[in-house]
């Protein structure tokens, strides 16, 4: 039988962890034990048989694999909504991983500034945690995360393991504190003056809501980092990942394909980008 | 390529011949239009059509197609769909060819889609020479799309009482050699070819007021015109230009279970970029959410964008679009409005 670039291929929940009110991890894997092969930064089209499929990020870095990957998902709509029902065991279908990731290679040797907002940090963790298992073949590590509310924030756990480290610089903010809450107040751009940066020798990734790259990329820019040195990864519609169906076209320009990574050089001139 | 002669009284039985082998989709009246469909009857034809409501596009990407099946229990099971069966498509207008290039190209790029190219590779065209518009909003003579000299397997040209046929490719031969008796064309033939053909040049007005060549540079200094939130007024973002565009194949893909949830189709619908929803991502954020970019972005993949990605014009000519238009959004006038703003001093 001829194969379809439609058809999914059968994976399991062996894990669910929660994580916020309206997040969760998925942690998947094949039944043949065989590995994603992803790239930090990839999507993969998640289907839920006789729902629907939606593309989601790969939240688990390449380096710790062992024969799983991890989505973190938030409970949004039909196919997120059905997902959040399922229970360990249950079975949901993959197709992937797509698109155009971070490119690794490049960033090898320079300083890295990580700013990640809200549910942004989904696929930024992939990479993050890609660069702290190879930590020595990169300079600094700088993660600025924001966060609405404390109780919002994602992986609790490896972010205070990141705050521990000597060797990545991390800092957290929330737009709103709660009684517990003792750390920074206010939107992901006031961390940035908390840190200065060798322009040349740094590359940013950012990903977060449309209305926070305006401002992110005022600072990034404001600190002197070069556009092709930022690099964003754009969320949009897609039904097919394949760079056919039309929904994820950013002008002209696929997100699923030339995407869902672009630096800001790629997109700047692009009106719908951004 | 040699020419031959089909007289046109074997036409129907070559029809015949072919539903017993294949199927066969030509144009059909529906109404006082006309609607490519499949053929049960010879005598249904209509080779004198002007232009289809749908363009043949609908025998190789249908409406909606069954794409997957999964088998739903503990666990489940997924089996692609293809729907693949021997097609002769019959009559076609050149128009609909050229944008059939467009349509394999996309299909095949990047991951290519067996559910269209089976199809499309057991598939024959038989086109046919339009020897005039179809009516006042054809513009296929400034697209270049008034005639085809590839993308056929079989290319006939009405001489009056016979059709002059061009064979394309070796499967035209074929297929012309097993259901008809064509003969090879006199002198007399050839020159009541020239006869029709020359009458026919001139019946095609320009309409476009510049080559279609410059489209794309055109429309690279175009994104801002004040033309669009002009259409963006009107549009009633209805997805009827796409619908009948001879090039959009832009889709959704759907799940539906059946009623007793044991079985599951993946479903591959036509959608629209005219749609309100068509960029809207779950959270809500729509990031085409203005009619008049919407519009806009309707226009750049015609002029622009599928040219730059795939060599060929996303806009064949064929002036459906227009025709479907409810408030008379026409892409000529615009691309010429744009065209002659940009060289008014």
């Amino acid at each position: 039988m001829t194969d379809s670039v439609y058809a999914p291929k059968p994976a399991r929940l062996a894990e669910i962890r929660p994580m916020t009110e309206l997040e969760k991890l998925f942690v998947i894997e094949f039944p043949d034990g065989s590995s994603l092969g992803h790239q930090p930064g990839q999507f993969v089209m998640l289907s839920i048989p006789g729902v629907g499929e939606a593309p989601i990020s790969v939240s688990s870095s390449p380096s710790r694999s062992n024969g799983r990957f991890e989505l973190c998902v938030r409970r949004i709509g039909d196919v997120t909504t059905a997902l959040h029902r399922m229970k360990p065991g249950d079975w949901v279908g993959i197709r992937g991983p797509f698109g155009h990731g971070f490119p690794i290679e490049q960033m090898r040797g320079k300083d890295i500034l990580f700013a990640p907002g809200g549910l942004g940090l989904a696929p930024l963790r992939s990479l993050i945690n890609q660069v702290l298992d190879e930590r020595g073949s990169f300079g600094r590590v700088i993660i600025l995360y924001g966060a609405k509310r404390p109780a919002e924030l994602l992986f609790r756990d490896e972010l205070e393991q990141w705050a521990a480290r000597d060797d990545v610089e991390f800092h957290v903010t929330v737009d709103r504190g709660d009684e517990t809450w003792t750390g920074n107040i206010g939107v992901i751009t006031t961390l940035f003056p908390k840190v200065t940066v060798d322009p040349r020798n740094t590359v940013a990734v950012t990903c977060g809501p449309p209305i926070m790259y305006r401002f992110v990329l005022i600072e990034l820019l404001g600190k002197g980092i070069p556009e092709t040195q930022i690099y964003l990864s754009l969320e949009r519609r897609m039904k097919c990942g394949l760079a056919k169906c039309g929904h994820c076209q950013i002008n002209h320009l696929y997100a699923c394909k030339e995407g869902p990574v672009f630096t800001y050089a790629q997109i700047k001139n692009v009106p719908e980008a951004l | 390529m040699r020419l031959r002669i089909l007289p046109k009284e074997q036409v129907p039985g070559m029809v015949r011949a072919l539903m017993a082998d294949y199927r066969v989709w030509g144009p059909k009246a529906k109404g006082p239009q006309f609607a490519f469909e499949p053929l049960y009857d010879p005598a249904e034809m209509r080779l004198d059509y002007n232009i289809s409501i749908l363009s043949p596009k609908v025998a190789l990407q249908p409406p909606q197609e069954r794409i997957a099946v999964f088998r739903l229990g503990d666990g489940f099971t997924v089996e692609p769909v293809i729907e693949a069966e021997p097609t002769v498509i019959f009559g076609m207008h050149t128009c609909d060819l050229h944008a059939l290039a467009l349509l394999d190209k996309a299909f095949s790029a990047d991951f290519p889609d067996a559910h269209y190219l089976e199809r499309r590779q057991k598939t024959l065209i038989v086109s046919i020479e339009c020897l005039q518009p179809c009516d006042e909003h054809s513009f296929c003579k400034s697209m270049g799309t008034w005639t085809a000299d590839s993308g056929y397997d079989l290319h006939l040209i009405d001489l009056g009482e016979t059709y002059g046929v061009y064979v394309g490719t070796g499967a035209g031969e074929a297929l012309l050699t097993k259901y008809a008796q064509a003969r090879p064309a006199t002198d007399a033939d050839v020159r009541r070819l020239n006869e029709v053909l020359s009458a026919k040049w001139p019946r095609f007005q320009h309409r476009l007021n510049f080559d279609a060549a410059e489209l794309p540079s055109l429309l690279a200094t175009a994104y801002d015109h004040p033309i669009w939130a002009e259409l963006g007024e009107r549009c009633l973002s209805c997805g009827s230009c796409t619908n009948v565009c001879p090039t959009c194949y832009c889709f959704n893909v759907i799940d539906s279970p059946d009623l007793s949830l044991k079985e599951a189709v993946r479903l591959r619908r036509w959608d629209s970029c005219q749609l309100d929803e068509f960029a809207r991502v779950a959270s809500g954020e729509n990031f085409r959410e203005a009619r008049a970019a919407r519009q806009r972005h309707r226009m750049f993949r015609k002029g622009k964008w599928l040219y730059e990605r795939f060599g060929e014009l996303g806009c064949v000519g064929c002036g459906r679009c227009i025709r479907a238009c409810l408030t008379h959004i026409n892409i000529v006038d615009t691309f010429n409005a744009i065209h002659a703003s940009q060289h008014r001093r």
